[in-house]
């Protein structure tokens, strides 16, 4: 039964990416891909946690902290660069 | 070592301390100082006369690498004595001749000496070595310095011409010679040329041995400038008139016609040598003949006078194996036409010198060797018309001088052909005395041309350059010598026959001999009424009438045309070689990295491809395969999409995007297939390109298409034919699993043996700590050529 949830829900969660993929490729515009894209990063933590459940481990504990973090730099990345054009400003470049 | 070894590395030793004497001593002509080595050499090779002669070879060994089988071995017998001789006698007139012939004040002659010297010690290395390796050893050095000599006038564009053309022949049949040495020690399992006769049978039924003999003879022909290798001597005569009367005529040339001589007792048996050599060496002696008359410089006649004279020569030889088919002396025809080669050599080493030398003292007296230009000199140069008709004279055959003698002989080696019942010689055979006979009436009009045209008629004094006058005493000496030689051969021919041509005649043929047996050469100069005889009245009565009417029928050469001449068809051939290897490598060095992209991908798929499909290495099994979950589909699924819509993207970000999450589904199937350390890195790595490729996005050129790329067929075919090779060997090399893994051992000795519980940490620190060191090795040198990249360009910049 506990099995049986698990798949519906990572078969759910599938679908949803797979939803944000055709956000991804569609567009049409690049703020909709980078959100999507986000979105995916999110859906991803959900399937690493539910395949650790799955798997009855706890090693990829980090990766799900580590994919919250990257999806969020990521995309604060993509943001500033849509904005500015650039994502590290350098005196430099100015 | 012995005074043999010493006497070849004398002029070397020598060529080293010229420059110094050139330097110091610059008052006195640096050729006095180069005189006394072949002076001191002919005086050592000349007391060795008495010894060779009674069959008392010299033979001495030094060690060079006798791990390889090659040692320094040198060996003296008549032959190599014979030409050592000739080297030494010959190299010390022409050292004498070009003192007065090379100015001091203009020339190099420091440069001169030395290629000199390291001439005659390479020539004299090839005729007295045993060992082939030293022989083709000092062969090329013969190619090389000769090559330096033919360019010592380097700013001239014709030497240097003459001297690349005569490298490149040389040189290839110098290296035709080395593949045919290597496979006569792959036959015998020796160097020496004195084992390799004793084992001429068993060369003789070897498989390899005519590919041993063709190579063999290409060396020799290239360098004897015979038919259709002759064509690089006529050009090598823009090198100062000693090195001509030296090299081109005397010695270097020759040196193919000693190889020959050499290898007749290992090769001669077979129908190929005789036909080869025979029947090249004619038809050079016709052909060289032939187009030494159309030539209006004198020393372009003297060159193809060599090449006929050398074929000459060449034929005779080529005859002479022929009397390796008879066990005995008694009753041996054709013994004569190796002795009459002999003879023929030392002749034309003394006539053809002094015609150069000759010719170098019209060159050098009135400034041209056009013989249109010439004439009525014999009234200015009363001594070098003298040199000149007694060299021609005895070139064209005319009693009293020696050239008639060898003349002689050489058609009755000729005539005597046409009794030899071997290798269908009583048919075709006819052609050798009828060519020759040919030949020799060729020969006789251009020595003709070169005595009368130049020194009688009428003195054209507008025409000349210099107001004609005799030469100096000292440039006189050498022809004078040479001429001098001419006629006492001529008139005593037996001072040669018991002392040079016997023992030389004996190591062409050292098994015709029986112990203790001697040949026996006389030379006479009435044979009776014999058919030689009646050939020599004809070539002298013909010769000169063709001679007075060639006024007539000279414009017959008009008629031959340019386009079919040897020359012509070396120059194209060599700008074909260029402008075809060129097309070449147009062909495949496009400069577009995708061409080279294309042909390495093609190459790997055909010929992985094709090992699979020979070896039939496909085979699948899926047995031992896991099942597949759902999970995997659904990702795989996913991962699919990606990579489609990298490829159909229309805009590069799209692209970027689409990338990144294929590599976060690749870190989604490592927490899939249980790696939480690999799926670690991924992200983070997969994270940090991403952002890499967006930052060098942005400082892409506005000018670009951002419309979709252009499909390609031949590109779609070979990524599909890459991708499907590639999984076949996937699939074939998993379903054929040969052993275990070894993971086992780091399941239970990663913690009993390095202390951790993470089995991947452990492999990458300790059990392979040395690929980890290199990696990080590799992260510091890409993160250090960043830098500089970015900041050595900056640099760059502010300096402009």
């Amino acid at each position: 039964m506990f099995d049986i949830v698990m798949r519906i829900s990572l078969l759910i969660l599938a679908v949803s990416t797979l939803m944000y993929f055709y956000r991804l490729v569609k567009g049409p515009t690049v703020p909709d891909r980078v959100v999507a894209l986000d979105a995916i990063g999110i859906n991803l933590i959900g399937m690493t946690a539910v395949i650790s459940v799955v798997l009855k481990t706890n090693s990829f504990l980090e990766v799900i902290l580590l994919l919250g973090i990257l999806a969020f730099i990521g995309t604060v990345a993509f943001s500033k660069f849509l904005e500015k054009g650039e994502i590290i400003e350098n005196d430099r470049n100015q | 070592m012995s005074f043999l070894h010493l006497a070849i590395l004398l002029p070397f030793m020598a060529a080293i301390l010229i420059p110094l004497f050139y330097k110091q001593l610059k008052h006195i002509h640096t050729g006095w100082f180069v005189l006394v080595v072949p002076v001191i050499l002919f005086v050592y090779f000349f007391q060795k006369i008495g010894p060779v002669s009674k069959g008392l070879n010299d033979y001495s060994t030094a060690n060079w690498i006798p791990s390889l089988g090659i040692q320094f071995t040198v060996y003296a017998d008549g032959l190599s004595l014979l030409f050592a001789l000739l080297i030494s006698g010959i190299g010390a007139l022409v050292v004498l001749y070009s003192i007065y012939y090379l100015s001091k004040e203009k020339e190099e002659l420091h440069k001169f000496y030395v290629y000199l010297l390291l001439f005659m010690g390479a020539m004299l290395g090839v005729v007295l070595s045993d060992n082939l390796v030293v022989l083709y050893t000092f062969w090329e050095l013969t190619s090389l310095s000769s090559f330096l000599l033919i360019g010592y006038w380097h700013t001239r564009e014709k030497s240097r011409y003459g001297a690349v053309k005569s490298m490149l022949i040389t040189v290839f049949g110098g290296l035709s010679m080395l593949g045919g040495i290597i496979l006569l020690y792959l036959i015998t399992g020796t160097f020496s040329v004195r084992e390799m006769v004793i084992q001429a049978a068993v060369i003789m039924e070897h498989p390899l041995f005519l590919a041993a003999l063709i190579l063999f003879l290409l060396g020799a022909f290239t360098k004897s400038a015979q038919f259709p290798f002759y064509i690089w001597l006529p050009d090598a005569m823009e090198a100062p008139t000693p090195v001509s009367a030296y090299l081109h005529s005397a010695t270097m040339v020759k040196a193919g016609i000693y190889l020959t001589a050499r290898f007749t007792p290992v090769f001669g048996l077979a129908p190929e040598w005789f036909w080869l050599v025979g029947g090249i060496g004619i038809l050079t002696l016709a052909w060289g003949s032939f187009n030494a008359i159309k030539q209006t410089d004198l020393k372009a006649i003297l060159a193809f006078s060599t090449v006929s004279q050398l074929g000459l020569i060449m034929s005779l030889l080529g005859a002479g194996a022929a009397a390796l088919h008879f066990e005995s002396l008694d009753d041996n025809l054709f013994t004569v036409a190796a002795v009459a080669a002999i003879f023929h050599l030392i002749n034309h080493a003394t006539f053809k010198g002094s015609l150069f030398m000759a010719a170098g003292i019209i060159d050098h007296e009135t400034g041209t060797r056009d013989i249109r230009r010439l004439g009525g000199l014999m009234n200015f140069m009363p001594i070098t018309f003298t040199i000149a008709l007694i060299g021609a004279f005895s070139m064209a055959g005319i009693p009293p001088f020696n050239g008639f003698l060898s003349k002689e002989m050489f058609f009755t080696g000729m005539v005597n052909l046409l009794e030899f019942d071997l290798f269908n010689a009583d048919t075709w055979g006819i052609l050798f005395p009828v060519l020759a006979w040919v030949g020799s009436v060729f020969t006789f009009i251009y020595s003709m041309i070169i005595v009368f045209k130049p020194f009688t008629g009428k003195l054209q004094a507008e025409k000349l350059e210099k107001k004609p006058h005799e030469a100096p005493l000292g440039m006189l000496i050498s022809p004078v010598i040479l001429a001098s030689l001419v006629i006492l051969f001529g008139i005593f021919p037996n001072i040669l026959a018991a002392s040079i041509i016997e023992p030389a005649a004996a190591s062409i043929y050292p098994f015709l001999l029986e112990d203790g047996e001697k040949f026996h050469v006389h030379i006479s100069h009435w044979h009776g009424f014999s058919p030689e005889l009646y050939m020599t009245i004809g070539v002298i009565v013909l010769g000169a009438i063709l001679y007075a009417t060639q006024s007539k029928w000279k414009r017959l050469f008009k008629l031959f045309p340019e386009k079919l001449t040897l020359n012509r068809l070396y120059d194209q051939s060599l700008h074909g070689l260029e402008s075809g290897s060129e097309k070449i490598q147009k062909f495949y060095m496009t400069g577009f990295l995708r061409n080279y992209l294309g042909i390495i991908f093609i190459f790997t798929a055909a010929l992985t491809g094709w090992a699979l499909f020979a070896q039939s290495a496909f085979s699948f099994k899926a047995e031992s395969n896991a099942p597949i979950g759902t999970y995997e589909v659904v990702l795989a699924v996913l991962m699919t999409a990606g990579v489609v819509t990298i490829l159909f993207a229309k805009s590069r970000l799209t692209s970027i995007i689409a990338l990144g999450s294929v590599g976060y589904g690749v870190a989604l199937f490592f927490v899939l297939f249980r790696a939480p350390d690999l799926a670690l890195t991924q992200l983070v790595i997969e994270t940090i390109t991403t952002a890499l490729f967006l930052l060098c996005f942005y400082y892409l050129p506005e000018l670009q298409k951002r419309e979709k790329l252009a499909f390609k067929v031949n590109n779609l075919l070979i990524s599909l034919g890459v991708g499907t090779v590639v999984t076949l060997i996937a699939l074939s090399a998993n379903s054929q699993r040969v052993s275990k893994t070894i993971s086992e051992y780091f399941i239970e000795n990663s913690y009993k043996e390095a202390g951790g519980k993470n089995m991947v940490n452990v492999i990458l620190v300790d059990f392979r700590g040395f690929d980890t060191l290199f990696e990080i090795t590799v992260l510091g040198i890409a993160a250090l050529g960043i830098f500089a990249m970015v900041k050595l360009r900056m640099s760059r910049k502010e300096q402009s």
